[in-house]
């Protein structure tokens, strides 16, 4: 008796259930994952739905992450479509694992429930173990709401397997804030997400069978091999920007909701201040938003959805003009002192049309902490302060003042 | 660009020669004294890289891989095989 079929069905869901609904319409071949909070839950709905019956995938129960990814990388190379999921020190475990999928081009999506790294500990909501390793190849994706990321594991199963890229992709989302805080999610039909997967039918791949077999992971010299796939996996991150701005929109004519791609601009074209989210806080950063225009103040907002690879060419075109920009990171660089979201927006300062925005950084939200309306608040007075001027940090701890 | 492989990604074919001749790592070679060689085979099971060849009515080293490493040279009951140093 199927009784966990809610496909086709719009309910309230947690962000863990709402992206096993993602996976479960993704037809996954292969499922390979170990627990750790705040994902557990997202897997207990994967494996229910394969104990109803409802999903058709080989499940994978191994000894830990790095063994989930290992027997990903095996599946994928003989061309199964592949997911796990992870959280903090489980990303950590699966490190070099997690490296070889990026290195051999396999298409794999994982799903990050994002949760402080170690140390101190913290099981809670976070954003450093997904930013931490941002340099390793991987495509990631950061979400707001819990529909995102039903919708996103789609898109990302579309991105990864693309010809063009085939790039493994990470949904992105906070622990606890998203993983286990219930929103109203529409649930497609499989009908509709058999659709909008259907071009990956026609997607080409190399891959390993008995008959055919290849050489994955090949140890390689010389020296100029190995470059030319650096240069190649490079290339793909570049190609995948564009790709996936394509994918949204597809995705809206056909769901009718859309996400912007590789940012989203609330409320930027006329705005003089910009203050740039990443992840769930953007919510309440939009009202604030709203609420200050109502007060007559020219502010925006940019939202990074895809971090990795760096939606450059976008965000120069959103923020030329602008007086100041405002960034609230949910993480640190421990190098610049900063969070990483400004250190990327720092980099960028001079492609910008002169004069160059002002640019300030907030932190907030560490070790499980809200960033809350009244934080957001703060962030906007502050960037207007550097509009005008003021002598103030540029970095600012939120919850240390 | 200038590229070598048709992959994307550190893929190959078996027939495709993107392997590693590892034979340029060796300092030393094996060479079998034909004439002292019984045919047992005990360099071609010890071989830690495959790669001691039956030549017809004795065993020689595939100089591509072979690494030098002497275990054939070291195992063989007829000391047939002598380790002598590559010159460069």
């Amino acid at each position: 008796m199927a009784t966990m079929d809610l496909r086709g069905q719009t309910r309230v869901l947690d962000g863990n259930r709402a992206g096993a609904y993602g996976v479960l319409l993704s037809r996954p071949d292969v499922i390979a994952s170990y627990p750790i909070t705040p994902q557990t839950p997202l897997l207990e709905t994967i494996y229910k739905f394969e104990a109803e019956g409802l999903l058709n995938a080989e499940m994978v129960e191994p000894e830990g992450e790095n063994s989930a990814m290992g027997v990903l990388l095996g599946a994928c190379a003989a061309g199964g479509r592949t997911f796990t999921a992870s959280s903090s020190q489980g990303l950590s475990f699966m490190n070099d694992a997690y490296l070889l999928a990026a290195g051999n081009r396999f298409p794999i999506v994982m799903a990050i429930g994002m949760r402080e790294q170690v140390s101190p500990h913290g099981v809670v909501a976070g954003q450093q173990d997904a930013v931490m390793v941002k340099d390793h190849g991987w495509v990631q994706i950061y979400m707001e709401s819990c529909q995102e990321i039903l919708d996103t594991i789609m898109m990302a199963y579309r991105l990864a397997e693309d010809s063009d890229v085939l790039l493994p992709v990470n949904v992105c989302y906070e622990g606890f804030f998203l993983s286990h805080h219930s929103q109203r999610v529409e649930i497609p039909t499989q009908e509709q997400a058999d659709l909008f997967l259907a071009p990956l039918k026609n997607m080409e791949r190399p891959k390993w069978s008995l008959d055919d077999p290849m050489v994955f992971s090949s140890y390689t010299v010389p020296a100029e091999l190995f470059t030319e796939y650096r240069y190649k996996a490079c290339a793909a991150h570049q190609r995948a920007k564009g790709k996936f701005d394509e994918i949204d929109r597809e995705f809206g004519k056909q769901f009718g909701r859309s996400y912007g791609g590789q940012i989203e601009e609330y409320r930027t074209e006329d705005a003089e201040v910009v203050i740039v989210t990443m992840g769930c806080s953007t919510g309440t950063a939009k009202v604030v938003v709203d609420k200050k225009r109502e007060e007559g103040l020219k502010v925006g907002l940019i939202k990074i959805r895809m971090f990795r690879p760096s939606p450059k060419e976008r965000l120069i075109k959103a923020l030329n003009g602008k007086k100041a920009i405002g960034v609230v990171d949910r993480n640190v660089c421990y190098a610049w002192n900063c969070g990483h979201n400004f250190i990327e927006l720092k980099t960028l300062l001079s492609d910008l049309e002169t004069p160059a925005p002002k640019l300030v950084d907030f932190i907030g939200g560490l070790g499980g902490a809200d960033i809350t309306a009244l934080h957001v608040e703060r962030v906007i007075e502050r960037t207007y302060a550097a509009v005008r001027g003021e002598e103030q940090p540029v970095v600012t701890w939120l919850s240390l003042e | 660009m200038k590229f070598i492989s048709k992959f994307e990604g550190p893929w190959s074919t078996p027939s495709e020669p993107l392997d590693v001749k590892t034979g340029e790592w060796r300092s030393q070679r094996p060479v079998t004294r034909s004439e002292k060689c019984r045919q047992c085979g005990w360099c071609f099971i010890f071989c830690p890289c495959g790669c001691r060849k039956e030549t017809g009515h004795f065993f020689s080293a595939d100089l591509d891989y072979c690494k030098g490493c002497g275990v054939c040279a070291r195992v063989c009951p007829a000391r047939a095989i002598a380790l002598v140093r590559e010159e460069v």
